[in-house]
């Protein structure tokens, strides 16, 4: 298969999983699809490696993983913090921090 | 073969991308970014990249996600009241907005003019992708962001802690609202503070003795 079938891969992926950001109000969700976006791009470096046959692409790649298992871990503390204190779980309801 | 998994593959990532944006429970969202998660890692198998589709599945499919369902059940993966979703006007909006951007993308990687994007790939030493060859690159030429990196998980964790953390830990000022200062980590604290204990209710009695204190200082 050529490189371009899965950059195009990639494309699709980053494309819903910005229109999920867009649409979905359950942040949870919304941490979900930064998810798809973040692997989008992982599978982007993955394939340009495998097109120059250099393994820097690769170690970006374990490097933006490492990224996102961090935003991950704040962003669900962020969410269990709100629960506890009685938050709504919406991302509608959260006004305060428009400055 | 390699065209047939490609193709098997890359509808089991699309599948679940869709399923995580569509489906209404986010229980089942997180299970349809575990499908989209394995079939990521097959396309980086095909792609040469053992260790890292190897760190995808270990990772990702099973930490990450353990860490999610969790939350979800923690926090109710029920249907939230009112978040039925931004409306029909909101979902056109964010239909076109992703369409605009998935046409953008393609003109910006299929149109790129790169040559070498339509052949499968340079040709490849033996050992590539492999744990060995990528360990080496982390360990010589990208030692300075493999540092940089760990240290980004110490203080991720460390903030996830503090966000997280059960009782005991932010004094209540009395109007609601959790402060924190650092004089708290100066002060010396009762015994049995940061222990097990105190996640088992004695972290009570901790807090009442503290507020006690904070009422005796003078503000």
């Amino acid at each position: 298969m050529s490189i371009a079938w899965y950059l195009a891969v990639s494309a699709l992926i980053f494309a819903i999983g910005a229109g999920g950001v867009l649409v979905r109000r359950n942040p949870l969700v919304v941490l979900l699809c930064l998810e798809l976006m973040l692997n989008a791009a992982n599978l982007a470096l993955v394939a340009f490696s495998r097109m120059w046959g250099n393994g820097a692409g690769q170690v970006f790649a374990l490097i933006v993983m490492v990224v996102a298992a961090c935003e991950v871990t704040v962003g669900l503390g962020v969410i269990v913090a709100m629960h506890r204190h009685r938050l709504p779980v919406d991302l509608d309801a959260m006004r305060e921090l428009q400055g | 073969m390699s065209v047939l998994l490609f193709f098997i593959a890359a509808f089991g990532t699309l599948a679940g991308a869709i399923g995580v944006i569509s489906l209404k429970d986010p229980f089942h969202s997180v299970l349809a970014l575990v499908v989209h998660l394995i079939s990521l890692a097959v396309l980086f198998l095909l792609l040469r990249a053992e260790f890292v589709a190897a760190a995808q599945v270990v990772v990702y499919a099973g930490a990450v996600m353990v860490l999610y369902v969790f939350v979800v059940s923690y926090v109710g993966g029920q249907n939230l009241p009112g978040a039925q979703g931004p409306g029909r006007a909101g979902t056109l909006g964010a239909f076109a907005c992703g369409l605009a951007l998935a046409v953008e993308l393609f003109i910006a990687l299929l149109g790129s003019g790169l040559q070498a994007i339509g052949t499968s790939g340079a040709h490849i030493a033996a050992g590539f992708g492999t744990p060995k060859a990528i360990g080496a690159l982390l360990l010589t030429k990208f030692l300075a962001p493999f540092e940089i990196a760990s240290y980004l998980l110490l203080v991720a964790a460390v903030g996830a802690v503090m966000l997280a953390r059960r009782r005991g830990g932010l004094d209540d000022d009395g109007d609601g609202r959790p402060t924190i200062s650092a004089m708290d980590f100066m002060r010396p604290r009762p015994f049995g503070t940061g222990t097990m204990a105190e996640g088992f209710g004695h972290g009570e009695t901790l807090s009442a003795t503290r507020s006690a204190e904070r009422q005796e200082r003078p503000t």
